[in-house]
């Protein structure tokens, strides 16, 4: 081997090692906390984690099923509200937004996205608790639906803008308006990208907290209506971990399993939505 | 009959001008496309015939910045004239492209019968016919006549691009645009193609970009030889071929540039 061919071999084989050991830092984040939580909370899941609503403080047993509930009502309407105006959002700065207004929403699309969540909380507080009287619901899907908002914006124009225009410009030669070709054709193929982005969003906003310190605001009976304070995972999670009890703090470590696992799981949907797309027609 | 109801029809332009920004891609351009038969638009890269033929269509005009002057006469009356809608023209004129574009999300059956539903909802038993008539005409209907509810990409190149021409026609337009439809193909797939324009003539008034003098030879009755925008040399095919009457044409069917 020559010393230049050795040289290349020896580069190639300490830059492989390198991205190798780097991966393996970056993913570690994910394996430790994982772990640490299984470790902590998985002895605490049973059925009545699962089916009970919290005891008063002080009493051993009790559960999480009213935030586990919560979650589900308040991200459930947060998907409603925010879903289909990001997407709607979405598909104009695809087919539409190469203009004066599309370069304004698309600047704001990425400001909204860099707020701190914290600050639409107060918002959310602003607009609707302080007017309507109460922390509802209603307003911490608001609020999370704030979030989403700019997030499936940006991702939906992203996968609209993968569609080839030679796709568009077929529809169009054969008398298609142009509504109906962004409609039927551009958003029907890029329906498997635009529904991984959608379910992404709605998992990132599931684990989020700050947003409904000031509007969703908790609740530690059981209840399901939207106009009344709900608890969530994440707010449950908050308030038994800086709690002083030891049984709280048990609590709260399962809790953050369950809502971890409950992320995984729509990103494991997700992943599985992209591949039938791509398994389908490439 | 489709055929006797387009015995009359013409297509004409005058001095069409197609412009992108300042950038005149086709100069004053003024050409008669006879009924029922092929007309072949050549010249080199560059030379303005796949934007010519994209004004025929009015699709020219979808792409930021462009503009057209002069006229395009379908029946006498010009296509760029207030009354025209592009949309209800579009359904007139069939178009198939370089590449071959399925609607990926669609069956075989639904890609033919896209043409069909957009004018409006009809029969089930219409859809059929047309669909299974439409895919005859293109000669693929015995390739896919037992899968017609399998994706459209399942299908290979050279029978996409024969999809595509059953979907032009499908809503049984009166002219059918080609541009350079076997650029990617092989040799196999483009004679099929070639094969096909001599039947569909009688149907359709055929215009076909191509930068293959001998595909535009052996397809074409008429030939219009383009370069630099303008319209250099028009004729009847083996007459342009064998006889041209100007320098240029002559340098470039025998190869010496272009």
């Amino acid at each position: 081997m020559s010393t230049r061919a050795l040289r290349r071999h020896i580069t190639s084989r300490i830059m492989t090692g390198l991205v190798i050991v780097l991966s393996f830092t970056a993913v570690l984040a994910l394996f430790l906390i994982l772990g640490n939580l299984i470790i902590k909370g998985a002895s605490s899941l049973d059925w009545a984690f699962f089916t009970k609503s919290p005891v008063p403080a002080g009493q051993s047993g009790g559960g999480v099923a009213n935030a586990i509930v919560g979650t589900g009502i308040v991200v459930g309407l947060a998907a409603i509200i925010g879903v289909p105006l990001g997407v709607g959002a979405g598909m104009y700065l695809a087919e539409y937004g190469s203009g004066r207004l599309g370069w304004l929403v698309r600047f704001i699309a990425d400001v909204l996205n860099g707020t701190p969540s914290i600050v639409i909380g107060i918002v959310g507080w602003t607009f609707i608790v302080r007017p309507t009287s109460r922390f509802s619901a209603v307003a911490g899907a608001v609020a999370l639906a704030i979030l989403m908002i700019p997030m499936l914006a940006r991702t939906t124009e992203e996968m609209v803008r993968l569609v080839p225009h030679s796709l568009r410009e077929a529809a169009l030669a054969l008398g298609y308006p142009r509504w109906r070709t962004s409609l039927k054709i551009v958003a029907r193929t890029a329906l498997g990208g635009i529904v991984t982005g959608s379910l992404v969003g709605i998992a990132r906003v599931a684990g989020e907290t700050a947003p409904l310190l000031f509007t969703a605001l908790g609740n530690l009976n059981f209840s399901v209506h939207i106009t009344q304070p709900i608890q969530t995972l994440s707010l449950q999670i908050y308030v038994y971990a800086t709690g002083p009890f030891e049984e709280w703090h048990r609590l709260a470590w399962a809790s953050a399993l369950v809502l971890m696992g409950l992320v995984l799981i729509i990103s494991l949907v997700a992943r599985w939505v992209t591949r039938q797309r791509y398994g389908r027609i490439r | 009959m489709v055929a006797s109801a387009n015995a009359r029809l013409r297509l004409e332009t005058v001095k069409l001008t197609a412009l992108f920004g300042q950038h005149r891609a086709v100069r004053d351009v003024s050409l008669l496309f006879p009924a029922h038969t092929v007309t072949a638009i050549i010249g080199p890269s560059g030379c303005g015939k796949s934007t010519m033929l994209r004004c025929l269509n009015r699709m020219h005009e979808l792409t930021p910045d462009a503009s057209v002057t002069g006229e395009v006469l379908l029946d006498n009356v010009n296509i760029y004239g207030g009354a025209v809608s592009p949309v209800e023209l579009r359904r007139r004129i069939g178009m198939v492209f370089q590449r071959p574009t399925p609607f990926p999300t669609m069956s075989i059956y639904d890609n033919v019968a896209a043409g069909l539903r957009v004018n409006g909802r009809r029969p089930r038993t219409e859809i059929d016919h047309a669909v299974s008539r439409a895919l005859q005409q293109a000669a693929l209907w015995d390739e896919v006549k037992d899968r017609l509810h399998t994706s459209a990409l399942d299908l290979s190149g050279g029978q996409q691009q024969r999809l595509c021409i059953a979907r032009a026609v499908a809503p049984e337009p009166e002219i059918l645009l080609l541009d350079e439809p076997t650029a990617s193909l092989d040799p196999a797939g483009t004679q099929r193609i070639e094969e096909l324009c001599h039947v569909l003539k009688r149907l359709y008034t055929i215009v076909i970009v191509t930068h293959n003098m001998q595909q535009a030879a052996r397809v074409s009755d008429y030939t219009a030889f383009m370069y630099l925008g303008s319209l250099i040399e028009v004729g009847k095919t083996n007459e342009l071929f064998t006889k041209p009457t100007i320098d240029q044409t002559e340098a470039y069917i025998t190869g010496r540039f272009g």
